[in-house]
């Protein structure tokens, strides 16, 4: 391998379940210390790839190197050099916090005392100290993601792959895992994540790749992103349902960069988003509500897929 | 290393066994005792009564236990082979979160197989003391019946695991047990020897493992066997373990490897 920070490569990646391409072709790089994120919407390809990248489903096509290994050849020895944070919690439910932590260990072929030593840092790290002897079932599901992450720790992983790491969680319970994925971050692990969350995506990657359809729709940094693909401000207007549709004519060619017109809302992208309204009530139209606000990465999904992410 | 990631996975059934093993002795005690002494004495009067030359001579109850101790291995490999490989992939996941560490579908089926074997030997040796209490036993080559029912319960427990590791629906097991299990617990010579079965019937159950595994302990047992048949018979087992490992390791790539 020519680069050693490069941890992942991989070049027309490709995944097929009989007819249907789920992965089409898909070429990136991983460098160490990084926080690289796939967004993209539900069917996207995101988790097919991480299940590629976490060497357990084998790839139709294209080439995947991971920390210099194929996969398909030295799944083992690369899997044990991974921290994997599935999509869905796969804790055994019937065991304790401790015995988790302890099973998983030992799948690493780690020696008791060392699985002893790693979960009192691990569980502080969590916050789940306290639950260390209790069941798994009855914990909350925010509880449940922490000890999954612990879980993944638990071998000190080169790479951390986490599959829609908050999916399912109520706002304070992701807030308390993006607080425990930032201090990763901080401590130089390296991340890969996948979300179809746009705030998620912000405030944690480096750089991300939006994904489509199984296709890479563009690559960046959040912030170059943004630049390329929308405008800094953005104008959103309510009109009453009936007037909508006459309004979105009206505004057909107003000077604004671009107009999307949803099911209830439109939005002009503009560099300066109150003289943008200035022009629209200049215009005789008077929306219910208007919000200018700065552009995110859900107005890069709709600008290159002409999609919602969350829909 | 390839055997020590099996043994890993060993270990977690072993961790598991600890919340549950109470209620594995009392059933694995209270099995040979209930049915040596309804059967083997109860019903073993009757028979005894009637002459037992077509059961070769022996009481009831020693012509009975080494067959429902054979019966008996099946009995433990359909339970361990089914709902918990079933569980650990549908229910709890436990099998998905363990192919994320060094550890691939194969170790995952063979950790559960060397798990099993503790399970059916641990059966098998309280089974062989019940029927010692019974005074079923005829023969020191009953010592051998142990790893004999082992291989018994091994020629049911892999193509078993097979078979569930390609189930989406648990109701699967109801009719495996409904028209597999019990048939053969019921025909395949643990009761009444197979020849008082009509001519055109006895085929089929010489084709079935069980009545190989019976016939084995039995002879063992009785301290009948003969070289010639006991290699048939370990030889019939051996190879449809054989097979049950390869459609296993098969079926747990298929499933886990998608």
């Amino acid at each position: 391998m020519a680069d050693p920070d490069i941890l992942i490569r991989a070049r027309g990646l490709t995944k097929r379940f009989g007819d249907f391409v789920a992965v089409d072709g898909i070429n990136f790089e991983l460098s160490r210390g990084e926080v690289f994120g796939f967004l993209g919407p539900n069917g996207a390809g995101k988790s097919s790839t991480m299940r590629m990248i976490g060497c357990v489903s084998p790839r139709s096509g294209g080439e995947l190197t991971i920390l210099g290994l194929d996969p398909a050849r030295n799944g083992p020895a690369i899997r044990a050099r991974l921290g994997v944070v599935p999509q869905e919690d796969t804790l055994d439910v019937e065991l304790t916090v401790r015995e988790n932590l302890l099973i998983y260990g030992r799948y690493f072929g780690l020696k008791r005392e060392v699985i002893r030593e790693r979960t009192a840092v691990l569980l502080d790290f969590v916050q789940l100290t306290e639950r260390a002897n209790d069941e798994v079932e009855p914990l909350s599901g925010g509880m449940k993601r922490r000890l999954t992450i612990a879980r993944s720790l638990i071998s000190e992983p080169e790479i951390l792959l986490l599959d829609e790491p908050t999916t399912g969680l109520d706002p304070q319970a992701r807030h308390v895992v993006w607080d425990r994925l930032y201090r990763l971050k901080q401590q130089g692990v390296t991340l890969v994540l996948t979300t179809h969350y746009m705030d998620e995506a912000e405030q944690l990657c480096d750089r991300l790749v939006v994904m489509d359809r199984g296709k890479i729709a563009a690559e960046g940094s959040p912030r170059e992103l943004i630049e390329t693909y929308s405008t800094p401000e953005v104008l959103e207007l309510r009109f009453a349902l009936d007037e909508q549709e006459q309004a979105a004519d009206k505004l057909a060619d107003i000077a604004a960069e671009r107009v999307e017109v949803l099911a209830d809302r439109i939005l002009l992208y503009t560099a300066n988003g109150d003289a943008t309204l200035d022009a629209v009530r200049a215009r005789g139209l008077e929306p219910v509500t208007s919000l200018v606000r700065r552009s995110t990465l859900e107005d890069v999904f709709l600008r290159l897929t002409g999609r919602r992410l969350e829909d | 290393m390839a055997h020590s990631m099996a043994v890993r996975q060993f270990r977690f059934w072993l961790t598991n066994y600890r919340r549950t093993w109470q209620g594995t002795i009392y059933s694995s005690v209270l099995n040979p005792v209930l049915y040596l002494g309804a059967m083997g004495l109860g019903l073993g009067t009757l028979v005894d009564k009637h002459g037992t030359s077509s059961l070769g001579g022996v009481s009831y109850i020693a012509f009975l236990a080494p067959g429902l101790l054979a019966a008996t291995a099946m009995q433990t490999a359909m339970g361990e082979s089914t709902y918990p490989v079933y569980g650990s992939v549908k229910w709890l996941k436990t099998y998905q979160a363990a192919i994320a560490s060094p550890l691939r579908p194969t170790d995952l089926f063979h950790g559960h197989l060397l798990w099993t074997t503790l399970r059916l030997a641990m059966n098998s040796a309280v089974f062989l003391v019940v029927m010692a209490a019974f005074g079923a036993i005829r023969s020191a080559w009953a010592v051998v019946c142990l790893p004999a029912a082992v291989l018994a319960g091994l020629a049911f427990a892999t193509p078993i695991e097979a078979y569930a590791m390609t189930c989406k629906k648990e109701t699967s097991f109801a009719m495996l047990f409904r028209f597999g299990i019990i048939p053969l617990f019921l025909f395949s010579g643990t009761f009444f020897p197979v020849t008082q079965l009509p001519v055109y019937v006895r085929p089929l159950a010489y084709i079935t493992p069980l009545w190989h595994g019976v016939a084995l302990c039995r002879s063992l047992s009785l301290g009948t066997a003969q070289l010639g048949d006991s290699a048939i018979h370990i030889g019939y087992l051996v190879a449809v373990t054989a097979l049950g490992i390869y459609a296993g390791n098969r079926a747990y790539r298929r499933r886990l490897y998608a």
